[in-house]
């Protein structure tokens, strides 16, 4: 298998691959964290994650080219708005989804899961329906476009470096806010004891909907950040929500540092394994072993230890 | 069981409904159909297993798999195999490099016939690992993950990833499964033209004929004593091992023989529609199955039926007049389901409907006490 590669390509090749495979942690951690968020805090299954995930590169596409119609001297900076935009219609899809969907459903996970797979079909729809069936993709600016050249085999593309300061910053956003601001203090207490948390004065339907909408939000900015890297269709949230829910699962649902491991290892054990087999032989056994250890080991990575 | 014998197994009503059932597909339907059509319905039948499978499993077990698409694959995958064996004999693939193996393993270069077809030209075989091959698969699964006591929305995100692996699997391995485009030009059962006319009217009725035998099997779950201990289960599992019971051995069981009832169907399903594909493998027809069930009622055998029928008859009807609203009516039925009826069309007859009938059956005999049995008020 190596014979044929001199060392200097084999060491290329794994910096390369193991590039790639950063980039796919970074998609991988945005979509996760938000979803940890919403499954590992509140044990919501959110199937439409994916699809408000497309919502935000569907929005990032439009502010793209609302700025090259309009604003052509500000197309540098478009995607900052974009994903600011991108987050406050998913924050605020999420808050209504939570009102009108999921607060009636916390006793009863299994049917969230239905009925937010009932929520993904008509969102995917909708999709359709407004931007058509086909993917599209935006043009980036062109400081984002172009590579760096590390060595003279190993080039390092700059959207891809973007992308993974952005998670970096938003990882370290989200675990502030959990770890260090009221509001995550409130969310860790409704999670511990809905009761008690109601008994000393916190309002935990706001702090449900505050949560998920919150979830939603990041899930807008991953699909924005996902847009510099691949173009975007109707149904390409239904091809990342398995991964990500396996992401989360594997780390143990309700650690961050967890999800954002099994990230970590998913991704680079995929993008490492693919050069060698086929794109599909790859997933299959990633996503095998991943089985295969969440069932030696059903509570992920790194687990809460708690008794249940 | 044994201590009320018959009556208890099929009570009164239980009687009716299926007899009912029986009247509709056995004669209403092949009467009022062409073959067009009643082929079609045969071809939804076959989903009415998998939903059979999820009554029990998820609504009397509580364990929601998302991955029954598997199983159902897995045994039309095994008939297939087998037909496509029968169809690729060495004379009708002379003009092939490899005559003998089918024609998509000789596109993808492949010289011999993998061991792993070999056994298929059995049909005794084929017949056997049809069950044997998915029960065996789910009991492995079950074991892994029941025995350390895994369940709920765990259980249903792990056999979502299990549905889409084997996808994945099937369509990466092309030359060993035929890819995306599944299993197709089947022609005969030894011997046996099964595209004709004649061939289709008699599947449908075997098909009938095997669905109404798995719901016997499934309503004798239902009334004996396993089929209490399900329901205790879903609704308080540590009282029930505390009492002494090996719970993840009951959910294995039940596991199984949903695999089993959804590996029949997807066998008949091969058999009647010509085919078998990755595409009835997947996420989206696993789920798709588990809102046959719902709206039919998760608690209703009968009602997985009908639900079935009903939501394939919507979805053929729809599809054919506006494709575009098919998606958006699906979505708004999961959550509608969920939301306002969570017992499915079942619960709808339960409230409405049985009351009268009740009455009904009451007052042509001599009046006497209805049997109540709390446990089952709510099927």
């Amino acid at each position: 298998m190596f014979a044929d590669y001199s060392m200097a390509e084999l060491t290329s090749i794994f910096a390369m691959q193991a590039f790639a495979g950063l980039i796919l942690f970074s998609v991988f951690v945005l979509m996760a964290l938000g979803l940890a968020i919403i499954f590992g805090q509140m044990g919501v299954i959110n199937m439409a994650h994916g699809e408000f995930m497309i919502l935000g590169a569907y929005i990032t596409y439009l502010t793209s080219h609302i700025f090259s119609e309009y604003a052509q001297n500000l197309f540098d900076i478009y995607f900052f708005v974009a994903m600011i935009l991108a987050f406050i219609v998913t924050f605020a899809l999420g808050a209504l989804v939570e009102w009108g969907l999921i607060r009636h459903l916390y006793k009863r996970p299994l049917d969230t899961l239905l009925a937010t797979w009932g929520l993904s079909l008509i969102l995917q729809q909708i999709y359709r329906s407004v931007f058509g069936a086909r993917e599209v993709g935006v043009t980036l600016p062109d400081w984002l476009m172009g590579s760096v050249a590390l060595s003279e085999s190993i080039e390092i593309p700059i959207n891809g470096l973007f992308v993974m300061g952005l998670t970096l910053i938003i990882a370290v956003g989200v675990a502030l806010m959990m770890y260090r601001s009221r509001w995550g203090c409130q969310v860790r207490a409704v999670v511990q004891n809905r009761t008690m948390a109601g008994a000393v004065g916190i309002n935990t339907e706001k702090v449900d909907r505050m949560t998920f909408a919150l979830g939603c939000g990041i899930a807008g900015i991953a699909g924005s950040a996902f847009t510099m890297i691949g173009s975007t269709g109707p149904t390409s949230g239904q091809l990342y929500i398995v991964d990500t829910f396996l992401v989360v699962v594997f780390g143990g649902a309700s650690s961050l540092l967890g999800t954002i491991a099994s990230a970590f290892t998913i991704s680079q054990a995929q993008s490492t394994m693919e050069f060698f087999l086929s794109g599909s032989m790859a997933k299959v056994l990633t996503l095998l072993v991943v089985v295969g250890i969440l069932m030696l080991r059903p509570q992920g990575l790194f687990a809460l230890k708690i008794r249940r | 069981m044994s201590y009320h014998g018959f009556k208890s197994y099929l009570p009164q009503q239980d009687l009716l409904g299926f007899a009912l059932l029986a009247i509709l597909l056995l004669v209403i339907f092949p009467l009022s159909m062409d073959i067009f059509r009643l082929n079609l319905v045969g071809k939804y039948l076959t989903y009415a297993f998998v939903a059979l499978g999820l009554v029990l499993c998820w609504g009397y077990g509580g364990i929601l798999s998302l991955g029954q698409g598997v199983f159902f694959g897995l045994g039309g995958y095994c008939m297939a195999m087998f037909l496509k064996l029968e169809a690729s004999n060495p004379e009708a693939t002379k003009i092939q490099s490899t005559p003998g193996i089918p024609d998509f393993m000789d596109w993808n270069q492949l010289t011999e016939l993998p061991f792993f077809w070999q056994p298929f030209h059995s049909l005794t075989f084929t017949l056997i690992a049809v069950i044997v091959v998915p029960s065996i698969f789910a009991y492995f699964i079950g074991v892994a993950m029941f025995k350390r006591r895994v369940g709920g929305v765990y259980f249903a995100i792990i056999t979502q990833a299990l549905a889409a692996i084997l996808t994945i699997l099937i369509i990466g391995q092309q030359g060993y499964t035929g890819g995306v485009n599944g299993i197709t030009d089947l022609r005969t059962l030894k011997g046996w033209d099964i595209r004709s006319d004649e061939a289709k009217y008699i599947l449908y009725f075997v098909n009938v004929a095997i669905l109404f035998l798995c719901l016997f099997a499934a309503q004798y779950v239902r009334k004996s004593k396993l089929g209490r201990l399900l329901v205790a289960m879903r609704e308080r599992e540590d009282r029930v091992r505390f009492s002494g019971y090996d719970v993840s051995n009951f959910k294995i069981f039940v596991f199984c023989l949903g695999a089993a009832f959804s590996a029949i169907g997807g066998a008949m399903f091969t058999l009647q529609v010509g085919f078998m594909s990755p595409s009835f493998v997947g996420i989206v027809p696993s789920i798709e199955m588990v809102i046959f069930c719902a709206v039919g009622g998760r608690l209703s055998l009968l009602g997985a039926v009908y639900g079935t029928l009903l939501v394939n008859w919507a979805k053929t009807s729809f599809s054919e007049s506006f494709p575009e609203l098919w998606l958006l009516a699906m979505g708004g039925l999961f959550i509608a389901v969920v939301l306002a009826f969570p017992n499915g069309l079942a619960g709808l007859y339960q409230t409405w409907v049985a009351p009268r009938v009740d009455k009904w059956l009451a007052n042509l005999k001599t009046p006497r006490p209805l049997t109540t049995n709390p446990l089952e008020s709510r099927s």
